[in-house]
């Protein structure tokens, strides 16, 4: 029940989110999706992925959309009314993935496929292997640990990536003067 | 039909969310509200995973003697590690907006076309 409420907020954050025009209030309320969120994994167990998305989700991607926000413009132009042909096919796409969902298991079977498989090996012999009591530490770092080193790589390119896209502002000003990047077109 | 609607609805909801976010992506032309509407996308597939890893009756996968059913760690870990990697994607994504507002001094997707356009013709091209 709880989740359902839940799940009920986040559908409404969500919808107020694609109605409103002032970006600043629509990044808040992105904050605040991430928050139920979190609230949400904390209810289905998930405590490391709870307080993951609570302090990378709500936090980091809020305060850089923030400032995203303060170096361009915090205020949507245009505002399109519903666009019929985007819409159609969001529905299409929705009703084929919960036709999708009917033959699923059901929400909390133990007897699901997911359970099945190399998970109940974690659960049993991750204590005796790593000596870590928590599970999910022990499969991102041991088990998966490569996995983690790929994610690292990936985190440490975005870095770079960011610093080449919008570093040395002033700099590159200087040096080509007034036909800067194709911003006199207009 | 109810057991069906009880059981199924976590998945429903994640998937509603999933369109609303498709739906801002395609449809809102406003680069920071596409990247809002990317956010709730991967939120909402986010939470479709951790609802098929609960186990009822179980707790979170922390070892201990006295508990006996656990959830399931495995969508725990993948999931842990696709909030990181969103989250870089999406300062890559912001970087690129700030460097298109920078060029083009709109963050509008219909006025970037138009200049784009304006660009096109003043040189000669199609």
């Amino acid at each position: 029940m709880i989740i359902i409420s839940l799940l009920f907020f986040m559908t409404a954050t969500a919808i107020s989110m694609l109605w409103l025009r002032d970006l600043f209030a629509v990044v808040m309320l992105s904050g605040i999706y991430s928050l139920f969120a979190a609230v949400i994994y904390m209810v289905m167990d998930a405590v490391d992925v709870a307080f993951t998305e609570a302090a990378v989700g709500a936090g980091i991607s809020t305060v850089l959309m923030l400032g995203t926000l303060a170096l361009t413009k915090s205020k949507e132009k245009v505002h399109k009314k519903i666009a019929y042909g985007p819409l159609a096919l969001v529905l299409i796409t929705g009703g084929i993935l919960v036709y999708g969902t009917l033959d699923m298991p059901h929400y909390g079977d133990a007897n699901a496929p997911i359970h099945s498989h190399v998970a109940s090996r974690y659960i049993e012999k991750s204590g005796l292997e790593v000596g870590v009591p928590n599970i999910v530490t022990s499969v991102l770092a041991s088990y998966r640990g490569y996995d983690t080193l790929g994610e690292t790589a990936v985190v440490f390119t975005a870095a770079i990536g960011v610093l080449v896209i919008i570093g040395r502002r002033k700099k590159k000003r200087k040096k080509t003067g007034a036909v800067n990047d194709g911003g006199d077109i207009a | 039909m109810a057991d069906t609607f009880s059981g199924l609805i976590n998945y429903w909801v994640a998937i509603a969310l999933m369109m609303i976010g498709f739906y801002i992506v395609i449809a809102q032309g406003n680069l920071v509200k596409k990247i809002v509407g990317l956010n709730i996308f991967q939120v909402a597939v986010f939470v479709f995973y951790i609802s098929m890893g609960k186990v009822k009756g179980g707790t979170a996968p922390i070892l201990d003697d006295s508990i006996e059913v656990y959830s399931n760690p495995l969508p725990h870990v993948l999931i842990l590690t696709a909030i990181v990697v969103g989250v870089a994607t999406t300062a890559l994504a912001l970087a690129l907006i700030v460097r298109i507002n920078r060029a083009y001094g709109t963050i509008e997707e219909s006025e970037i076309n138009e200049q784009d356009n304006v660009l096109d013709a003043s040189e000669g091209k199609p």
